[in-house]
């Protein structure tokens, strides 16, 4: 299944501008003006250091950050400003996946309770939704007696693994993947992004993933927006950006990954420091 | 910097003003009409009446609020309703009183408990450690009024070391107020003494175990070099709780001044609160939140100084 | 694609409640009992009771024990047993008022201050910093001055003057778990406010407050003894209290009659007081060192007797040393490191051995929990409390330092070793300039004058690329970037001219293209130092971008060691071969998976990879 181009998008987001508050007086324009869409069924990357503003627009999608300027929209819908009993309609449509897999589950919770949760303040009858719960935990390959368990009891890659079931539950359209792989180890985040791609194909969700590392979006997504300091330098499909960048910052952001590969890697850091002496 | 002072400063007259109004409207508000109480019962309604007008009780409240308040701002705080004495000279006998249990109270608590913490902060799981912790427990909880009847029981009676009762001026003589305050100090220290302990060792071991510890070490530092580091980062918990216990210990005087006869604020606190001599009461609960504002001030200071970061807030 | 098989790891572990483990603390259960004893003397106070407290016999004053009254008589000829017996009732019932007010004005508003924030917060504590500034029993005095003295009124005031501390304490916690991601997890599920206050916010504050209300309750009957004291309270309800003042009056002629009161009062506040510390144990753990017989019995178990045959792959050193040990940086042969558990020994390196030279660079690779930073704090001899290692040799420079005490040991440090430690915002004192943490070592471990030390500061700082050295020199930690900081952490590693050079994932918190920068910088400073620089990293691409040699580490054991060329041509383990090929620079993009997806979706051979791997999901970094 290719991203299917055709068709409106299911995310629209039209120079967006978020500030923070950091004292009285000061503020940090987080977004100068960011316009990105994600189609039905599609993921786009948007890939950045620390700073850059990609989680930001992550959390201005998701209500979690205040919108100075600019316009959010959902399958048609204006949302920038969406609160209260809206903005708890839109959790039928848009979840997401958190980087800590620590921090994302309540420890004090069973799985079955995690995963329940967003169905019962639905209104979701208990029973169905035990039924549901059932169904996400095979969906992600968690057998269903994880339901008695605790978090504690699970390993990181484990724990992504119910995090991305608890998205899953409502049947949404869109997940807003904040740096889902990056605390895991290298052998486990790829496995977790290949169920990434399964559900995708399963259940033609769309996914705005976030992440700081070029190889995961290449892997994963369809198309990536380079961020750097609140805006975007670059964008196109993955595979154009990844092999062809035409913005300095992105080369140079490609260059700067080490490759496990000494001889190929000695050729990368030789041009690495041609373009970091001549700027 | 003096921004920071600045706001403080401001911070703490605001409190000064919003307790002892609070205070003003609560004592009004609790105490009702003070003549029967001030009087007796036997008091006829005219003598009470004549009370009334003489105190001023039967002026509206917010008038009485404002003639107190306005002359408070100025260090007034009136004339008693019992003896219609001035409260600022009764004040001046006994605050020096409590004030020199309290403060020798802090200080011993400060440097017993900071030598406590730091030696069990450095072995923990130790002897030491296992006595602080068993003492943190009992002391914390029981009342310093309770301690101070023991030490009394054994010091003053069984041994006779030091006076059971009572309170010798220092300008009479310095070691026999030493001896007469020895005992009151005490009995509000020990609980404190384990509090700030207690305190500095779970900060120390907290810190202890940061990242940056182990970075120093590496460095080639030596354990006393780098116990300095650990304890000027555990410092701030530690000295919060000696503010909070100053005020704690204000409150706990007042019940051992009158096991030890002590004529501090406490029996006159008693007394007052008896017959319902607000202005007293109002006074002594001034300055005392005074003291705890200069004190607070202090300890923002000291933690300014500490902690590069409190500074820029 | 099928459900992948289940990983084993996931054996059941037994959740023991609360409730269970406390009743194992033998101190815990004695306290309880004591409660107990004195919430059942309360309560049955009318039936036990042998007199009615207020019943005056002027024959019983000051009555010495015996004679149907087994505890005398007081001062006005009343039965002290029964008059304590109804205190219990008056103590409690006192304490209840006093927790239960506390708790209902403390915890909302700690709760709704943590996770709200902002002007919530600020109005709340700055209401919970005024009642702890103001003295409370002054104030208390006043309420009872005019209350006629109603003591459920008085009890609330007093409630009211312990809530700051459920507050704070509720608050810490709000704010805490308000910052962890599942709060935000459940906004974005569509939970509302009130749900999360109910449902997560309330279970995470809830173990805090128990222990909370168990200490106030010992301090709400300390403070209410004390106000009867000073004689509040009506005459006619018997009180502690107010025994102890009928006592205290009496004390040097009958000291018994003000004793009964107090041991009543001490071994209830006790009591409540351990109950609060064995719950407050429960809940956290205290960061104890293990005592020195844990450490020896860590001690015995590495270095132990020869183990049974069939654990034998265990047992024996795992890799190979390259070079001579007089021409080695660093050579660690046959290490053991270990940790007391309740359960026994957790090894966490197990036999491990390997080599340096001067002007060498070995990376030691692996996932999390392979025991590769362990055997990095183990060249410091700075492990973890509780951590104890075991080696048939350790040598520096050429030298066996292995059994050397900790103090020489600690002499190499800043000397001969460097130490580049992860994260650079944690590794640096927050209460010092950086000038303070650079030239302290080189004043007091290298010994220079107090200008020298600050000008080599400053050239270390120009060497690691920081172009504007007097600002740096003058800033705190928080106020320079963390790219910077980790400068910093190098210039002060390198100050003393180390010849060997330990980084434990010197760029796994920097960000990709500081990360280029840091590593440009190791090398450069590696070569013109000559030093050895051993870097422990889970990233393949650091391996190949700077090191000469490999080390392999899985489960505390080497499985590989070799030059980088050949493990990356030849991996001969196949974790080894795992690992690289789990990084995704060579692996099929999105588009390729999807062409391949599309041509036949049962030939997806690369993602059938997952399925298999699932097991291997052993941890987070």
């Amino acid at each position: 299944m290719n991203a299917p181009e055709d068709t409106a998008p299911l995310l629209a987001v039209e120079d967006l501008v978020v500030d923070y508050r950091l004292h009285r007086k000061l503020r940090l324009r987080a977004l100068k003006g960011v316009s990105i869409t994600v189609g039905r069924g599609e993921c786009v990357g948007l890939v950045g250091e620390s700073g850059s503003g990609k989680s930001t627009l992550g959390k201005a999608v998701l209500g979690l950050a205040a919108v100075t300027s600019g316009r959010i929209s959902f399958d048609g819908e204006d949302i920038t400003h969406a609160r209260g009993a809206a903005r708890r309609r839109l959790a039928n449509d848009i979840q997401v996946v958190f980087q800590d897999p620590y921090g994302s589950l309540d420890p004090t919770m069973t799985v079955g309770e995690v995963l329940a949760e967003p169905l019962l303040v639905a209104g979701t009858k208990r029973a169905q939704a035990g039924a549901v719960v059932a169904e996400m935990l095979d969906r992600v390959r968690l057998p269903t007696d994880a339901v008695h368990r605790y978090p504690s009891e699970f390993s990181g890659g484990q724990r992504q693994r119910i995090a991305i079931a608890r998205a899953l539950v409502r049947r949404p359209r869109l997940i807003v993947c904040d740096e889902p792989v990056s605390a895991l180890d290298l052998t486990t985040q790829a496995t977790i992004l290949d169920l990434f791609i399964d559900l995708q194909r399963e259940t033609g969700v769309a996914y705005l993933f976030v992440s700081h590392d070029l190889g995961v979006v290449r892997r994963i997504c369809h198309r990536v927006s380079v961020m750097y300091q609140g805006e975007i330098v670059e964008s196109g499909p993955t595979r154009t950006v990844a092999h062809e960048p035409t913005h300095p910052y992105t080369r140079r952001l490609l260059l700067a990954a080490p490759v496990a590969d000494p001889v190929r890697q000695a050729e990368r850091r030789a041009t690495w420091l041609g373009l970091r002496d001549s700027a | 910097m003096l921004s920071f002072i600045a706001k403080r400063l401001l911070s703490g007259i605001l409190l000064l003003v919003v307790v002892t109004s609070g205070t003003f409207f609560l004592a009004y508000l609790a105490v009702g009409d003070p003549t029967p109480g001030l009087l007796g019962n036997s008091a006829t309604p005219a003598q009470q009446a004549a009370l009334r007008t003489k105190i001023g009780y039967d002026q509206p409240l917010l008038v009485q609020f404002w003639n107190w308040f306005s002359n408070a701002a100025t260090g007034d705080f009136g004339t008693s309703w019992r003896n219609f004495q001035p409260v600022n000279d009764q004040m001046a006998l006994r605050v020096p009183v409590t004030l020199s249990v309290v403060v020798v109270a802090t200080v011993l608590s400060a440097v017993i408990g900071v030598a406590v913490g730091i030696a069990c902060g450095l072995r923990p799981g130790g002897m030491l450690d296992r006595g602080l912790k068993l003492a943190s427990v009992v002391l914390f909880a029981l009342p310093g009024f309770w301690v101070s009847l023991v030490l009394v029981m054994w010091f003053a009676i069984e041994l006779r070391w030091f006076p059971a009762i009572g309170y010798v001026s220092p300008d009479q003589s310095v070691g026999g107020w030493l001896r007469s305050i020895t005992l009151p100090s005490v009995s509000l220290a020990l609980g404190a003494i384990v509090m700030v302990g207690e305190q500095l060792r779970n900060g120390f071991l907290q810190v202890a175990n940061q990242d940056f510890v182990r970075t120093l070490r590496a460095r080639g530092l030596s354990g006393r070099r780098v116990t300095m580091h650990v304890l000027r980062n555990a410092s701030p918990a530690a000295l919060t709780v000696l503010a909070l216990l100053f005020v704690g210990l204000l409150g706990g005087a007042i019940v051992v001044e009158i096991v030890f006869n002590l004529p501090g604020i406490g029996s006159l606190t008693q007394s007052a609160s008896q017959i319902g001599d607000i202005p007293v009461l109002l006074g002594l609960t001034a300055v005392t939140v005074v003291f705890v504002v200069i004190v607070n001030f202090l300890l923002d200071l000291v933690l300014g100084w500490v902690n590069p970061k409190v500074r820029e807030r | 694609m099928t459900a992948a098989p289940f990983p084993a790891t996931l054996a059941p572990v037994k959740r023991i409640s609360l409730w269970r483990r406390y009743l194992r603390r033998p101190l815990g259960v004695v306290a309880l009992g004591v409660l107990m004893v004195v919430v059942a003397a309360a309560v049955l106070a009318p039936w036990l009771s042998p007199f009615d407290p207020n019943l005056v016999d002027f024959k019983l004053t000051h009555a010495t024990p015996g004679d149907g009254h087994p505890l005398g008589g007081d001062s006005a000829g009343r039965d002290i047993l029964s008059r304590l017996l109804y205190g219990a009732r008056t103590t409690l019932f006192g304490a209840v008022i006093t927790c239960v007010a506390g708790l209902l004005l403390g915890v909302p508003a700690g709760v709704a201050a943590g996770y709200f924030g902002g002007v919530t917060d600020r109005v709340c504590s700055w209401i919970s910093d005024a009642l702890q500034s103001v003295p409370g029993m002054i104030v208390l005095l006043v309420v009872a001055a005019g209350t006629g003295q109603d003591f459920a009124v008085l009890m609330v005031a007093l409630g009211i003057f312990l809530a700051p501390g459920y507050y704070r304490i509720t608050r810490a916690r709000a704010l805490a778990v308000r910052r962890e991601p599942y709060i935000d997890a459940a906004r974005v599920a569509g939970v509302t406010n009130p749900r999360i206050l109910r449902t997560h916010m309330l279970r995470a504050v809830y173990a805090p407050i128990v222990v909370q209300t168990a200490l106030t309750a010992g301090i709400a009957i300390g403070m209410q003894a004390g106000l009867q004291f000073l004689g509040i309270g009506s005459a006619s309800t018997p009180s502690w209290g107010q025994m102890m003042n009928d006592g205290f009056k009496n004390m040097l002629t009958y000291p018994l009659i003000l004793l009964w009161p107090s041991i009543a009062l001490g071994v209830t506040i006790a009591a409540l007081a351990f109950i609060g510390s064995t719950l407050a144990d429960l809940i956290s753990v205290r960061t104890e060192q293990p005592a020195r017989r844990a450490r020896l019995r860590v001690r015995q178990a590495l270095a132990g007797p020869a183990p049974a045959p069939g654990d034998l792959p265990d047992r024996v050193s795992s890799g190979t040393h390259e070079h001579q040990a007089a021409d080695c940086a660093l050579r660690i042969e046959n290490l053991r490191v270990g940790y007391a558990t309740p359960t026994g020994v957790k090894e966490v390196v197990r036999g491990v051995s390997l080599d340096a030279a001067p002007g060498e660079v070995l990376g030691i690779v692996g996932e999390s929990g392979s025991g590769k930073t362990q055997t990095i704090f183990t060249v410091l001899d700075l492990l973890p409390s509780g951590g104890t290692a075991v080696a048939d040799g350790i040598w520096v420079d050429g030298r066996e330092v292995g059994r050397l005490p900790s103090a020489e040991r600690a002499t190499l440090l800043g000397r001969s070793i460097g130490y580049v430690p992860q994260e650079p915002m944690s590794n640096l004192d927050p209460c010092y300039t950086v000038e303070r943490q650079l030239v302290e070592p080189l004043r007091h471990v290298h010994g220079l004058s107090k200008t020298a030390a600050r000008a080599r500061a400053r050239e270390v700082l120009v060497r690691v690329g920081i172009t504007d050295p007097d600002r740096v020199l003058a800033s705190y930690p928080h106020q320079i970037s963390g790219g910077m900081a980790q400068r910093v952490l190098i210039a002060g590693a390198v100050a003393g001219r180390p010849s060997l050079l330990v980084a434990d994932e010197p760029t796994t918190a920097l960000d990709v293209t500081v990360q280029a920068e840091v590593l440009e910088l190791l090398r450069e400073l590696q070569q013109e130092y000559g030093m050895a620089l051993v870097i422990v990293t889970h990233n393949f691409g650091v391996v190949a971008d700077i090191c000469d040699r490999v080390v392999v580490m899985k489960d505390g054991r080497i499985v590989e060691t070799g030059p980088v060329e050949r493990i990356f041509r030849h991996p001969e383990d196949p974790y080894t071969a795992e690992l690289i090929s789990a990084s995704l620079d060579d692996t099929e993009g999105r588009h390729e998976l999807d062409e391949a997806w599309d041509r036949d979706p049962r030939l997806d051979a690369d993602l059938d990879r997952s399925a298999a791997h699932v097991g291997g999901e052993d941890d987070a970094r």
